[in-house]
């Protein structure tokens, strides 16, 4: 008799490990070199800032407050003297930190319950999807914000508030899924050969749903790292001295006339690194999508 | 019809009931005691005891959250706790600077989003296309605290064209109003903008390819009248109902839009009360808005019922 294991998911659809060309497909695809492209670059920025041989982010030049950008500050310096350069790249770290702690509190939280939700239904399904839908009934932003109020403004809250609010999301991508997933005839053939609940769901069913999970992901990482900017302009998020983009876009929107540099670079940065996410996630969605194989 | 609207409006209640309890969990989840703010440098021990009283804070949870509940139910949503006035009362007066806000960036979006998605998709696969789709993702990558910032370094600034900061009621100085909120709005509604073009065009281009278009192209119509009059008509369809649910996202966008351009706002009301630890509108803010886009979804629900034919029969 096979045993539940050797019942293979492979004719599964949405497994990322039964689509060989996924990665000739991805390389293929422009939007995804352009988007990978440029997550690499700030990915780089963000693990050598340490190494680099980089002023310190944190220590003020009182000689050199608010100088306009030139050969020895390339992007001028900020309202203490510091080079907005170095800030920039320590401030990479912050940004994709948040991207990705966030999501992976939004999948630690969203897969389980989704899971739960989409193999059990019942009563089960009913009570999360109402919850789902009652934390769907609020802004994104205005939940972390919320969120940010209750736990306090630190950026290690401002990931937990961002996680907290995207688990809905997650949830509801999971359910429908494992929904489809599970009434596919490997399930039921793994299931006849002894499989049990636990088994069925996380050997069988859960790896047959990562493709949309992944897509999802690197799309909300994407947005992840827009929220993060925005509560720390706010002032939720990361907190002074510590650099994060959208906090020195928070103290730049003070010196707009007098030093108008140090509002352009972190801006830049936030907006290329949120469309390097948004197209990378466009291309993982056309490489995995069934319909393009 | 009637049978399906009464029961999304069922639906709908059984959501509201849990934010309000999620709102009401969250306000107990705050740090600290909130009546520590309330009661001021003093700490007088009878003035809190009377507080605890008052709000019933030495009930048991489930008999707090009931009467709570009641209250909301009134139309009571508490009080803030640094100067006392009711919450609603709050909301109600900042809410039209937002709704202004609101209606020119919704104008904006559409007025970019819906021609710039028919354009692109009539002429799928071209240059035109492409621009679009490239406008759209950059539009939809582009930071809007960041976009104003931006904005107003160009224009008022450097151009010194129109006002950096600010709002007027454009009910008392019209000229004044249009001239603050042509920034704000534009950078409001350009993300907006964004998201409807994608969807715009996804559904003209569903419905180009269906047969009606295709008789109506066979029976000899010029393109201009195929799109305009036959495709656009039903593409529309869904894009109305969408806009509809833009509300949330509109309100999201003004907290950080109002905060760049110091218009005194709903958004501006909650970052201040985030700041002053006003838990009491933090939490009357939360509610109010997930309320609105509840009712919000019920609308959206309700037209695309009425205004899809299969679903007014069926």
């Amino acid at each position: 008799m096979a045993s539940p294991d050797s019942i293979s998911s492979a004719g599964a659809a949405g497994g990322l490990s039964t689509r060989p060309g996924v990665l000739k497909r991805l390389l293929k695809n422009r939007s995804a070199l352009i988007g990978g492209s440029l997550v690499l670059i700030f990915v780089l920025m963000a693990l050598l800032a340490p190494i680099l041989p980089l002023a310190d982010p944190f220590k003020s030049n009182f000689l050199a407050i608010r100088k306009p950008p030139s050969e020895l500050y390339w992007f001028g310096t900020d309202e203490l003297g510091r080079d907005q350069v170095t800030r920039l790249f320590f401030g990479a770290r912050a940004s994709l930190l948040a991207g990705i702690v966030s999501v992976l509190i939004a999948l630690a939280i969203g897969i389980p319950f989704g899971l739960l939700a989409g193999w059990y239904g019942g009563w089960i399904d009913i009570v999360i999807s109402r919850f789902t839908e009652a934390m769907l009934a609020c802004p994104f932003l205005i939940l972390a914000i919320a969120f940010a109020a209750v736990l306090g403004p630190s950026l290690t809250n401002a990931m937990i508030a961002i996680g907290l609010s995207a688990v809905p999301i997650f949830i509801r991508l999971v359910r429908g899924q494992v929904m489809s997933v599970k009434a596919e005839d490997f399930v039921e053939g793994a299931r006849a050969v002894g499989a049990g609940d636990l088994r069925l769901m996380f050997r069988h069913v859960l790896p047959n749903t990562l493709s949309p999970i992944v897509v999802q992901s690197t799309l909300f990482m994407a947005q992840a790292i827009i929220l993060e900017a925005a509560l720390s302009f706010l002032g939720l998020g990361q907190q002074p001295p510590a650099p994060s983009w959208g906090q020195m876009l928070n103290v730049a929107k003070n010196f707009m006339e007098q030093a108008p540099w140090m509002s352009v670079a972190p801006g830049v940065c936030i907006f290329l690194c949120v469309l390097g996410f948004n197209l990378l996630g466009d291309g993982l969605r056309d490489a995995l999508d069934p319909k393009e194989n | 019809m009637t049978t399906l609207i009464l029961r999304r409006i069922l639906i709908a209640i059984p959501t509201l009931f849990l934010v309000s309890l999620m709102v009401f969990a969250l306000q107990r989840a705050l740090p600290g005691d909130p009546f520590l703010v309330i009661a001021g440098e003093e700490r007088d021990p009878e003035v809190i005891a009377r507080l605890r009283e008052i709000y019933r804070m030495d009930d048991p949870v489930v008999v707090q959250f009931f009467a709570w509940l009641g209250q909301v139910l009134q139309g009571d949503f508490g009080r803030s706790l640094r100067t006392g006035e009711p919450v609603l009362h709050l909301i109600l007066q900042k809410l039209p600077v937002t709704l202004q806000l609101a209606t020119a960036s919704i104008l904006v979006a559409v007025a970019i989003g819906i021609p710039v998605g028919i354009l692109a998709a009539r002429y799928k696969g071209s240059a035109v296309d492409y621009s679009a789709s490239a406008l759209a993702l950059s539009g939809l990558s582009i930071p809007n605290f960041w976009f104003g910032i931006m904005l107003i370094l160009l224009v008022s600034v450097h151009l010194k064209w129109l006002p950096a900061s600010g709002y007027e009621s454009i009910f008392v100085d019209p000229w004044e109003a249009i001239k603050r909120l042509i920034l704000p709005a534009f950078v409001l509604g350009n993300g907006l903008a964004a998201f409807l073009m994608r969807h715009t065009r996804s559904a003209m281009l569903e419905v180009l390819r269906s047969d009606y278009v295709r008789t109506a192209r066979a029976k000899g119509l010029d393109e201009d009248t195929v799109v305009h009059r036959h495709a656009l008509r039903n593409a529309l369809v869904p894009i109305i109902t969408l806009t509809t649910l833009l509300f949330g996202e509109l309100l999201a966008g003004a907290v950080l839009t109002e905060q760049v351009f110091t218009i005194p706002g709903f958004g501006k009301l909650i970052v201040d009360a985030v700041f002053n630890r006003d838990y009491g509108v933090v939490q009357g803010v939360v509610l109010c808005t997930a309320i609105g886009f509840i009712v919000m979804n019920l609308i959206a629900d309700i037209l695309y019922i009425v205004v899809n034919p299969r679903l007014r029969t069926g």
